[in-house]
Formats: structure tokens, C-alpha cells, sequence
């Protein structure tokens, strides 16, 4: 039993991880009163232009043994940035300067960025020239794979919470800062400001687009690194087509669920983890339809999270108040 | 001395404008976005550009056969669109047409599966009753939650959508056939029980001729009936609605077991007219795509024939340019985000205009 909860905590912490990026992002999105739908969409460009850089950079090598771990890291994280802001930067251009419907948009983006990454991803591995419907690029997921050092021989305590890579740290990292930002700083009310209503924002003099564009771009940026962490750490370098699935939406899920908090998003991003994997755990027998219905858990408990926040009617628990809606200052 | 800088331009809303205004900036948006899609498929491919409107016109037009699969991915699309229009008139986000379809499609192949010794007579009303039913109750309970607590529907409906295919995930498991292969194949496809009947000699046709009826109906439902009056009143502005004695929760609800019913529909359509199979991807992301097609009709149904016609010819044309060039069938959806984002963007000058600002100078003389 014990046996079975060790490897069962590691593995939902890493399928955690994507989800908290994710969430995170579109935390920090919405805070601004921007409801980014096209996340799922952001995550898939993340991770394919990372793998894009990773691919460029592994096939300007002479030889696979002559990778310079520090550039196989930051080159695939640059282009994950770059890809991951320009679809921010689409999403504010169209959403807070031509004030377009953010369900919309988002909806669009997500079409747009699935088939992004789908098609890239299928181009490559025509280049690439394998014979398997994937691209496999183990030598830079071994740069993003390497652990502390002293992981191994601190035994189970090691393994638990020292044996994962960087990026696992990072995004927890990411989440504590984003919440500290949103709750104890200036900058954090600001943005909180703009969310709740845009027309008391502006009359402080806050500048409520500079506010909305910063969130949303900073937001996709984050939530574009879950896609890089799924490609490089959690798959081992292998993209798939279509092999992110819809964590993009269990991402959204997860910020209901936090109730607007990267926080407490940390752990409940590790539950939501280990519910998407618990059908693997449950010993069902033959009986594989029942793994089904426990891949629906964390969608199910998502809705309950949303009832009852709704039920109890706290004002400091409910979404941003001008959350999807557009801003016009002469719009009264 | 005016020291203050002063932007380039000001935006400043439109007033009323002549229907074909609208009309007209929409036409441009397409035809910026195909030719934008011409030069991204040119730099893809290495084609010409000219051959790609060639491409996508056979994709769509080549065969009768495939003119028929065009005009019933249309009404498949369009039904869904259809379906969500009420709710979207009256401000309430569903984007759980996917969920509501699925919901319908599985109560009928459930129909199929479970009453395959009965007679067709039997059988199909079941279905029809059974599917409408299933995506109404999918569409009712987060429109419950909205009426009493205010629940945010757009993430409700998104998530139901995912509880609808996984519980289809799981009943395609226990309905394997054959056993093993984990997914539901063509159901009874010797008695033929439950599958709607040819007209003309095509399976599509049925589909097509009831979407058209459906449309001409919401139409007239969302225009002349006093539901639909009620339905536009809550949306402009509910606090109206209620001054004027509309019992809001009654119409949200009302309209949402409607819309889910709708959906239903298409999944029924999907399920006994075309496919005789049950799977989680049959609604195939239309309901989402569907959102889109509302939008951009401005919810009018007979102007949706129109969005959803052209999004799927575009769809159509992308999956032709795909198999031609070798290239990854996933060439069609960055093609239609480009065309979305261009008719999107585009909406703001139908609203808005952008006026140059005059520099100080001329104003003081």
C-alpha cells in the first residue's frame, strides 16, 4: 500500500504540473477581467515551439553527443516564450483593442493553436524522416530532465520532493510569486481593479489596456511553459499529434476550482493530477469501462467547486466581476 | 502651449449604419482572410496561389458525393448553431452544444442497442423522444444553477461537455462490438433498426431537409412568438425583463431545454441518420465550432445557413489541400483560426470608427 502511494505521488505531481502552469496563466489572465478560453490552444503552441527550437537546435549539431545542455534549455524556452506571447499579444489585439467577444476569440484561438501544433508537429516528424508517427527528442529532454544532484541519496524523502526537474520547481515558484503579486502588492490591486470594474480602474488612473495586454501575454506566456514541460519532461521529448489532450481545459477547471487563487492552486493542481491518473491505480479487474467514468472525477468535482462557490455567495470567493467583458471608456 | 501628446486617432462608435455596411466590412474580412490563407498555403506548399482556390473549390464541389457531404456537415453544423442561438439571445454563454449533442447521440444509439428485436415503428419515435429529452436535461441543469444561484454558465456547460464524453467513453466500452476492440461498430447494421430511411437515394437528405425545416422554425420562434420577444428582453437588459413582470428564471430555463433539445437533435441526426455508431468524437468539436457560427450570423438563422456554409466549405477545402499536398489534415484548422480571427477583428469597424485626430493648430484656427 505504502509502495503504491510513493509511486502513485510522484506521478500526480508531474501530471500536476501542466495544469498548474496552465492555470496559473489564466489566473493571472482573468484577474484582468480578460476570460482567456484559447489556453488549451496557448499550451499546444508552447510546447510545439518548443519543440521547433529543440528541433533546429538538435539538427545544427554535428553529433548528438556534442549538445551543450545550458542552449538545449534556454533555446526551446525562448521559442516557447516568443510562440506563447504572440498568441497573447492576438488574443489582447483583438480582444481589449478591437473589443472583440473573448469566448469568441478564445474558442478561435484554441482551433487555431491545437491545428497549429497538430500540423507542426506532423511536419517534423516528415522531416525528421522517422518511420513512427512521433518525434522523439530525447537529447534535449535529457538537458531538462536533470534533477538535483542529491536527490538519489536522500531515499523516499529525496525522491518525493527533491527528484524532479527545474521546470517542476519553477511552476510552483511561479504560482507563489503570481499569488503574492496578485494579493500584497500594488501592482496586484491594480490588476485586481481592473478585473472587478474597469470604470472605477480607469477614473484612478490606472491604465486599464497597459493592465489587461501585461496580464494576458504574462498569462499566456505561463501557461505555454506547461506545454513546454509536457513535451520535454513529462513525455521525454516525444511529441505526438494530439497527445496533450485536454488538459488545456482541466487547466481552466482549475482555476474555478482554486477559486482564483495560484496558491492554493499548487496543491489542488497535484489532486487534480492524481485524479486524472487514478483510473490507472484503481483495480477495476477486466472491468475497463469503470476507468472511463474515473477519468471524469476532477470535471465532476470542478462543477460541485462551482455550485457551492456559487451557493455561498462570498464575496471574496466569486469570479472577477467584469470577467469577459470588454472595456469601452465612452461605453456608460 | 499644448504640451499634452495627443494620439494619433480616436475611436468613436458608430451610429446607425444601412444592413449592407455591416454586410460589406464582413465580406472584406473573407476575402482578406482567403487570401492571407492563399499566401500561407503557398508558403507551405510552394504552390500557387491560384491553385489553392482550385483546391478548395474541389474539395467541396469535386463529385456529387462529395457535394453531399458538404451540404450534411452544413446542416450537422448548422443545427447545433441553431440550437445555440436562443441561449446566446438571451446573454446566457453555452458552449455545451458539444456535451448536449453527445447527451442526444447516446440516447439514441442507446434506443439502438437496447431495443434491436423491436420494429422500426417502435424504435425511432423512441430515439427521437429519448435523445431530445437527453440534451435537454444536458442543457437544463446549468441553466438551473444560473436561475437560482447565478452559477457561471460558460464554465459549467464547457465542463459538461467533458462529463458528456466520458460517460459516452465508458458506454462504448460496455457496448463493444465486436468484444475487445473497445469501441461500438456500426449498430445493427443488418436489420438496419433505427436507422433512419433513405430519401432520394441518400442518407443525408433527411438530415438536410429536417435542419432546413429547423431553421425556418427558429427563425419564426426568435422573431415572432412571444417566447422569443421574452428571450431578447432578458438579454438586453434582465433587470427590464423583471420591471415588466418576465419571470427570469422561468425563461432562462425554458430556453435552455430548448437549446439542449436542439442539440439533441444533431446528435440523433448524427447517430441514426449518418454514422449508426456511438463514439466520443462523433460531434467532432462542432460544438464548438457552432458558437463561433452563431456569433458571426449575429444570431440570425438565415444568415447562418450562410457562416456555417462557408466555414465548412473552408474545412472542406483545408482537409483537400491537405490530402493533395501531403500535408497533415490539421492544416485545416489553423486555416479556419486565420479566417476567424479575420472576421472577428473585423466585427470592431462594423461598430466602431477610427477618427484621425486634427492637430491642435487647425482646431484654434
Amino acid at each position: 500500500m505504502f509502495e503504491a502511494i510513493l509511486s502513485f505521488l510522484p506521478r500526480a505531481i508531474a501530471q500536476g504540473i501542466p495544469l498548474l502552469y496552465g492555470s496559473t496563466g489564466e489566473i493571472v489572465t482573468q484577474k484582468s477581467g480578460n476570460m482567456n478560453l484559447g489556453i488549451p490552444g496557448v499550451m499546444y503552441v508552447g510546447g510545439i515551439c518548443g519543440v521547433i527550437g529543440a528541433f533546429l537546435y538538435e539538427q545544427s549539431l554535428p553529433s548528438p553527443d556534442a549538445i551543450n545542455s545550458f542552449l538545449a534549455v534556454l533555446i526551446p524556452t525562448l521559442f516557447c516564450l516568443l510562440g506563447s506571447l504572440l498568441m497573447g499579444l492576438l488574443f489582447c489585439f483583438l480582444t481589449v483593442t478591437l473589443r472583440a467577444n473573448q469566448n469568441v476569440t478564445g474558442l478561435a484561438m484554441t482551433t487555431f493553436g491545437v491545428g497549429f501544433g497538430n500540423f507542426f508537429g506532423g511536419s517534423l516528424v516528415k522531416l525528421s524522416g522517422a518511420d513512427m508517427p512521433f518525434l522523439a527528442l530525447s537529447a534535449t529532454s535529457n538537458c531538462f530532465k536533470v534533477t538535483l544532484p542529491f536527490a538519489d541519496k536522500l531515499g523516499v524523502f529525496g525522491d518525493l520532493v527533491f527528484g524532479y526537474s527545474f521546470l517542476v520547481y519553477l511552476a510552483i515558484a511561479i504560482a507563489l510569486i503570481a499569488s503574492f503579486l496578485i494579493n500584497r502588492t500594488r501592482t496586484g490591486l491594480h490588476l485586481r481593479a481592473v478585473g472587478e470594474n474597469p470604470n472605477t480602474a480607469d477614473a484612478a488612473g490606472i491604465n486599464v489596456n497597459l493592465y489587461k495586454y501585461l496580464a494576458t501575454c504574462i498569462g499566456c506566456m505561463i501557461a505555454g511553459l506547461g506545454g513546454l514541460y509536457y513535451v520535454m519532461d513529462y513525455a521525454g521529448g516525444i511529441w505526438a499529434n494530439n497527445a496533450f489532450g485536454d488538459r488545456g481545459w482541466l487547466a481552466i477547471a482549475l482555476v474555478i476550482f482554486t477559486i482564483w487563487r495560484p496558491n492554493v492552486g499548487v496543491l489542488a493542481s497535484f489532486l487534480f493530477g492524481g485524479l486524472y491518473i487514478l483510473h490507472m491505480y484503481i483495480p477495476s479487474g477486466m472491468n475497463l469501462a469503470v476507468k472511463e467514468l474515473y477519468k471524469m472525477l476532477p470535471y465532476v468535482v470542478t462543477i460541485i467547486v462551482l455550485i457551492i462557490s456559487s451557493l455561498r455567495n462570498q464575496r471574496d470567493k466569486q469570479p472577477p466581476q467584469s470577467l469577459g467583458l470588454p472595456y469601452f471608456r465612452e461605453d456608460r | 502651449m499644448n504640451k499634452t501628446r495627443q494620439p494619433l486617432f480616436h475611436i468613436v462608435k458608430r451610429g446607425e449604419t444601412p444592413w449592407y455596411f455591416g454586410w460589406g466590412v464582413r465580406a472584406i474580412s473573407i476575402v482578406l482572410a482567403l487570401l492571407c490563407c492563399g499566401l500561407i498555403t503557398t508558403l507551405v506548399t510552394g504552390e500557387n496561389p491560384f491553385q489553392f482556390f482550385a483546391t478548395v473549390i474541389d474539395g467541396s464541389f469535386g463529385s456529387s458525393r462529395k457535394f453531399m457531404v458538404l451540404l450534411q456537415n452544413t446542416a450537422m453544423l448548422l443545427c447545433i448553431a441553431l440550437a445555440l442561438t436562443p441561449a446566446f439571445k438571451m446573454r446566457f454563454w453555452n458552449i455545451g452544444g458539444e456535451g448536449q449533442a453527445l447527451a442526444g447521440a447516446l440516447a439514441a444509439a442507446a434506443c439502438m442497442i437496447l431495443m434491436k428485436d423491436l420494429p422500426n415503428l417502435v424504435v425511432i419515435p423512441c430515439m427521437v423522444v429519448t435523445s431530445l429529452l437527453a440534451g435537454a436535461v444536458w442543457g437544463a441543469v446549468p441553466a438551473f444553477f444560473k436561475a437560482k444561484f447565478g452559477t457561471n454558465e460558460t464554465l459549467f456547460t464547457l465542463m459538461m461537455n467533458y462529463v458528456a464524453t466520458q460517460i459516452v467513453a465508458y458506454f462504448s466500452v460496455v457496448w463493444e462490438n465486436p468484444k475487445g476492440s473497445g469501441s461500438i461498430g456500426v449498430i445493427n447494421p443488418i436489420s438496419k433498426i433505427g436507422w433512419f430511411p433513405d430519401l432520394f437515394g441518400s442518407k443525408y437528405a433527411l438530415n438536410i431537409i429536417i435542419v432546413v425545416l429547423v431553421t425556418v422554425g427558429m427563425f419564426i420562434y426568435l422573431n415572432y412568438t412571444k417566447h422569443g420577444y421574452e428571450i431578447s428582453v432578458v438579454g438586453e437588459s434582465e433587470r427590464t425583463a423583471r420591471y415588466i413582470g418576465i419571470k427570469v428564471e422561468k425563461i432562462v430555463i425554458r430556453t435552455m431545454l430548448i437549446s439542449g433539445a436542439i442539440c439533441g437533435l444533431a446528435g440523433l441526426l448524427l447517430v441514426g441518420g449518418t454514422n449508426h455508431t456511438l463514439n466520443s468524437a462523433i460531434v467532432d468539436g462542432r460544438g464548438f465550432t457552432a458558437v463561433m457560427v452563431s456569433w458571426l450570423a449575429k444570431f440570425n438563422p438565415i444568415w447562418m445557413v450562410l457562416t456555417s456554409f462557408l466555414l465548412v466549405f473552408l474545412q472542406r477545402g483545408a482537409g483537400e489541400i491537405a490530402t493533395d499536398f501531403g500535408l497533415n489534415a490539421s492544416f485545416g484548422d489553423i486555416l479556419t483560426g486565420v479566417i476567424l480571427f479575420f472576421i472577428i477583428g473585423g466585427e470592431f469597424f462594423i461598430t466602431y470608427k477610427l477618427i484621425l485626430t486634427k492637430s491642435s493648430k487647425k482646431e484654434e484656427k
